[in-house]
């Protein structure tokens, strides 16, 4: 299946769930909601002509201007983005790509992290993927089995691929500048 | 000892037991396997056939810091493993010689600015005899270090004047963050938590008796 069958076929179930697509692009995606995240998933993997069975990557992306001056010309408001990357063993080659936007925070209350569901439960691989976004980007997994720090020391404060992080000056006595 | 030499026969040399203890050890240095990035390599090659650091004395690299009298932090040090680094050292036995390998261990290196997990030189954790800099260092540079190690050891006087042989360790410690069933904020009860642990461990280690 192309993307665009793809695409198609996403739209015939989900309707206007779907919230956007772009096709001209090397990896075609839709972004949808991250209440629909589950119901979406677990159909690209189990419907036939698309089993996904794999997902490669989830990514998490802070699209943030963090120089004021920049920023109106930034081209972006800031918010998240969670990309999960999708491949099939059924049909080779047959590659999909969904994407999540999310607010900074929760609520708009800074130290809030968004909330997404987990897609652990459908893909093993998840598991330590989504501890990476939510180690480095803080995005909470509802459901996740573990959600715990995977890099980073257990009692690191902040999230370091947040564009508005700051480094820590001192680490348990240790400095850090 | 200038009086003395040559007046016996062949074969017998004349020493101070200092000189003597000095020359078995900078001969028998032994390195510690502890290599954190691709620093690591480099001192692999340097232990390899071609420079071959056994020629010095330093080719048996011990798994185990126990064994070990020379800590050859070769690589990266972030703040997950600075308690271990520290940990580590205080487990090697006296006297231990400390050389820290490479930019990064040197003084953070090419982390030094956005690096937000790197320690910025294993200097502030441990204390260093000698830096190797480079990134990473050829086998050569690595060699020289080593040298000046020994050169370090030929001028100890721990016997006679007493002079004291390890470097003050820096006051900064590395912490390890227990898992929640080990902490509490009462300090008897953390006690009695890590006991239990501890007897709970040594139970499952012990073969049941058939």
């Amino acid at each position: 299946m192309s993307p665009a069958e793809i695409i198609a076929t996403l739209e015939k179930k989900f309707g206007d769930r779907i919230k956007a697509k772009r096709l001209d692009v090397p990896d075609a995606y839709v972004v949808i909601e991250p209440g629909d995240l589950l119901e979406v998933c677990r159909f690209l993997r189990d419907e036939p002509g698309l089993r996904f069975e794999i997902l490669n990557c989830i990514t998490g992306v802070d699209y943030l201007e963090p120089d004021p001056k920049k920023a109106p010309k930034a081209g972006f408001e800031p918010h998240l983005e969670v990309v999960y990357h999708l491949s099939s063993f059924t049909y080779p080659g047959q590659r999909f790509c969904l994407k999540l936007m999310l607010p900074r925070w929760k609520d708009n209350q800074p130290g809030q992290l968004p909330e997404v569901p987990s897609v652990a439960s459908l893909w093993r691989t998840a598991d330590w993927h989504e501890r990476e976004v939510y180690d480095l980007c803080g995005i909470y997994f509802t459901g996740h089995p573990d959600l715990r720090r995977i890099l980073l020391a257990d009692d690191w404060e902040g999230h370091p691929l947040r564009k508005d992080y700051e480094f820590p000056l001192e680490y348990h006595g240790i400095r850090g500048r | 000892m200038g009086w003395l030499e040559g007046r016996f026969e062949e074969n017998v040399i004349t020493t101070t037991i200092e000189q003597a203890i000095n020359w078995a050890r900078e001969s028998s240095m032994w390195p510690m396997t502890f290599g954190l990035a691709c620093c690591a390599i480099e001192m692999m090659a340097t232990g390899a056939s071609r420079y071959d650091i056994d020629r010095f004395g330093a080719g048996a690299f011990r798994a185990t810091p126990r064994q070990a009298d020379l800590m050859i932090v070769a690589g990266t040090v972030n703040f997950k493993m600075a308690s271990r680094v520290r940990r580590l050292y205080n487990q090697m036995p006296d006297p231990k010689f400390v050389i820290a390998m490479g930019a990064c261990t040197c003084g953070g290196g090419p982390y030094y600015k956005y690096g937000y997990n790197v320690v910025k030189g294993v200097d502030l954790i441990v204390p260093v005899d000698v830096y190797v800099p480079g990134c990473p260092p050829r086998p050569e540079a690595l060699l020289e270090g080593l040298m000046r190690i020994q050169d370090k050891v030929r001028g100890m006087k721990a016997l006679t004047k007493g002079q004291p042989i390890d470097m003050p360790i820096p006051s900064r410690t590395g912490y390890v963050l227990l898992p929640p069933e080990l902490s509490d904020p009462d300090p008897q009860k953390a006690v009695e938590k890590q006991n239990e642990f501890a007897r709970r461990t040594k139970e499952l280690a012990t073969p049941a008796k058939a």
